[in-house]
């Protein structure tokens, strides 16, 4: 991927003009964005159902436990799975495509200071 | 040797060993990011159990074992909070604070800001919150001390306190991050064995039966079937639609307060690389996450053991379940000798558990004082390294001397709405001005100084005049009452306004620095650019 060194701004608005970066930019967003407001959502509910639905909060599921327990046992296990899920999307799809554009960047910066001093 | 004795032998013990520790750190501590950040040295299970001991405080470990002991489920609730919390620190702010930041909170946020303003209101910001927390550790730690060893006297809680703050004075003077960080993850360490022992002894008694655990605390609490449903503190039926209110408040601090505490952020920084901050999140997660899941089970089962009675004798607000738990379950299993020991054992970890947390939040908050303050705002960012780290050290040991003060003035009050105020603040001020800063391209000075001024002011202002200061029996100042705010926690209101302030601010202001936000964007998500560890 080349970089037109003759292109105004700083490195980084360079950088972030690029095909690469804006996928990457893509990638974490539609991610992060709507699996925050999932995740924030599902609390909210819990705690609106704990204060208004208690007659269903309190139904009894297997002996004793009941759905208050349940509904509060799955927050854990869904903050656990959503940061496995994230762990596992960040490995994946963002980690290589950061790696690569830090690379570019960072040679990109050797680059121009290299030239500088050869300029001089 | 009775338990009183015991205990203090391994708390003891526990002192000389991170004392040891923070003679260590401070031969190892040469600079600032040294101090500041441990050299970011830290790795990702280490620092993933630093995280968890600086954040399962006594608080979490008393408070809610004893709130579900007393209480029944509605403990349970607050746990939850804590922990779905986490889940904002993961994917919103761990990896890009790690890669756009030194030191503090302010780094990120002055990173595409004028520096002065914004600093000043970052560091205002992060000593309040640190202030609110510290202040009710510090009076926890007199009464826990007063409980466990039958001290009645002011004097013996003072002395505790004041026992406490030099320690924690020194952990942070002489160790700096390297030392905190070390306590932490023995304490993190200490802690989870402790309370896993507890929760396997008391599933042993039930037969790993959770049904009959809940069935027997239900009917020991006298409170039948509702022992295990939501409403018997929170948002209770007498307290009627304000009550509701005031539970989805508290429910909105806790989930987004977590990711603007202060001590906590400067935890993303004491790590190599962005990835090192996220392993470190997960590891925290896991840890945090285990350790609610055995505080429920040691909160029922301190109701059916011990009985909400006996616990509500010893500590009107539930603060002595969990020892009082171990104390009965070894009796049970192991008899009066186990009983003893196991009371022993748990009572030190609780304390070791204060100190490691008041050592961190001082860190944090002396830190933002030299780095944000005096090297920033007051020097103008011409200070030396040597000159910040010396004012950092002199802080720590101003901003504990005022809290052995205040925490032994403080003693008579009811502080437990310090830690619910620090979220709530820490929600309407920083978590505003963060996401602002690394997701919004718009935003610029006068929104970040709206958006933390605006959130601290609010939920302070709404705070000063609800119930907790003036108006019920449990207020701070109970003769009189000029609240005319409902709630209890500010954070339904002062929340929104936090981010409302952030962009009225904001689009009020011509400001707009395209360069800079690319920076950070492109920064935060690559790393370039990122502050690496230091070689020695």
């Amino acid at each position: 991927m080349s970089i037109d060194k003759n292109a105004s701004g700083t490195v980084y608005q360079r950088f972030q003009g690029t095909a690469e970066f804006q996928e990457l930019r893509s990638r974490f967003r539609r991610f992060v964005f709507p699996m925050t407001v999932a995740f924030l959502t599902w609390y909210l509910l819990y705690v609106v159902l704990s204060g208004w639905a208690r007659g269903f909060m309190g139904t009894e599921l297997f002996g004793t436990i009941n759905v208050a327990l349940v509904f509060g046992l799955l927050q854990f296990v869904t903050t656990f799975g959503i940061a496995y899920l994230y762990s596992r999307h960040a490995g994946r799809r963002l980690d290589p495509l950061a790696d690569k554009i830090r690379g570019d960047i960072e040679a990109d910066e050797a680059q121009s200071a290299g030239t500088a001093e050869d300029g001089r | 040797m009775s338990n009183e004795t015991l205990s203090i032998l391994l708390f003891l013990t526990f002192v000389a060993g991170t004392l040891a520790i923070t003679v260590w750190a401070s031969r190892n501590t040469k600079n600032a990011t040294d101090y500041y950040a441990g050299g970011r040295s830290f790795s990702g299970p280490q620092n993933g159990l630093a995280i968890g001991g600086d954040y399962m405080s006594a608080a979490s470990f008393l408070g809610i074992a004893g709130l579900i002991a007393l209480y029944g489920y509605d403990g349970f609730l607050y746990s939850i909070g804590f922990l779905v919390a986490w889940l904002v620190a993961l994917l919103l702010v761990a990896e890009l604070l790690r890669n756009s930041g030194r030191f503090t909170m302010a780094d990120v946020l002055a990173f595409r800001m004028s520096p002065r303003p914004v600093r000043t209101a970052a560091g205002v910001s992060t000593i309040t919150v640190s202030i609110f927390y510290l202040l009710a550790q510090m009076v926890g730690a007199g009464a826990l001390v007063a409980l466990l060893f039958g001290f009645t006297s002011e004097f013996a809680k003072g002395a505790t306190i004041a026992l406490v703050g030099i320690l924690m004075i020194v952990y942070v003077v002489f160790g700096g991050m390297k030392g905190t960080t070390w306590v932490q993850i023995v304490k993190a360490v200490l802690l989870m064995t402790g309370a896993a022992l507890v929760t396997l002894l008391v599933l042993t008694e039930f037969g790993f039966n959770l049904s009959s655990l809940l069935n027997d605390a239900a009917e020991q609490s006298g409170k039948g079937d509702k022992f295990l449903e939501p409403g018997l503190r929170y948002g209770t039926e007498e307290q009627g639609l304000t009550g509701k209110l005031d539970l989805i408040s508290l429910g909105l601090a806790l989930v987004l307060g977590t990711a603007g505490l202060p001590h906590i952020l400067i935890r993303f920084y004491t790590v190599p690389t962005a990835r090192d901050a996220r392993k470190s999140v997960m590891w925290g997660i896991g840890l945090i996450g285990t350790f609610y899941l055995f505080t429920l089970v040691l909160g029922f089962g301190a109701a059916a053991l011990v009985g909400s009675e006996e616990i509500a004798k010893v500590n009107p607000a539930g603060n002595t379940a969990a020892p009082q738990l171990a104390e009965r379950i070894g009796e049970i299993i192991f008899g009066d000798a186990g009983g003893t020991i196991l009371l022993a054992v748990i009572a030190a970890v609780a304390f070791a558990t204060i100190l490691a947390v008041v050592a961190g939040l001082t860190l944090a908050s002396s830190s933002s004082f030299a780095h944000d303050l005096y090297a920033h705002v007051f020097r103008k960012g011409k200070a030396t390294e040597r000159d910040e780290v010396r004012v950092a050290r002199i802080s720590a040991l101003v901003i504990g001397a005022v809290s052995i003060v205040l925490g032994i003035y403080a003693q008579r009050l009811n502080v437990a709405f310090l830690v619910a105020l620090a979220f709530a603040v820490a929600a309407s001020g920083n978590l505003p001005a963060i996401l602002y800063s690394l997701f919004w391209k718009r935003f610029n000075t006068a929104g970040a100084v709206s958006a933390i001024y605006g959130g601290l002011g609010s939920a302070l202002f709404l705070v000063i005049f609800s119930p907790v200061v003036s108006g019920s029996e449990k207020a701070l100042f109970t003769g009189s009452d000029w609240s005319w705010f409902p709630l209890n926690n500010p954070g339904l209101i002062s929340i929104p306004v936090g981010f409302l302030c952030g962009f009225v601010g904001t689009v009020l202001s011509k400001e707009y620095n395209a360069e800079k936000y690319s920076e950070i964007e492109v920064r935060s998500l690559t790393g370039a650019g990122a502050e690496k560890a230091a070689e020695h």
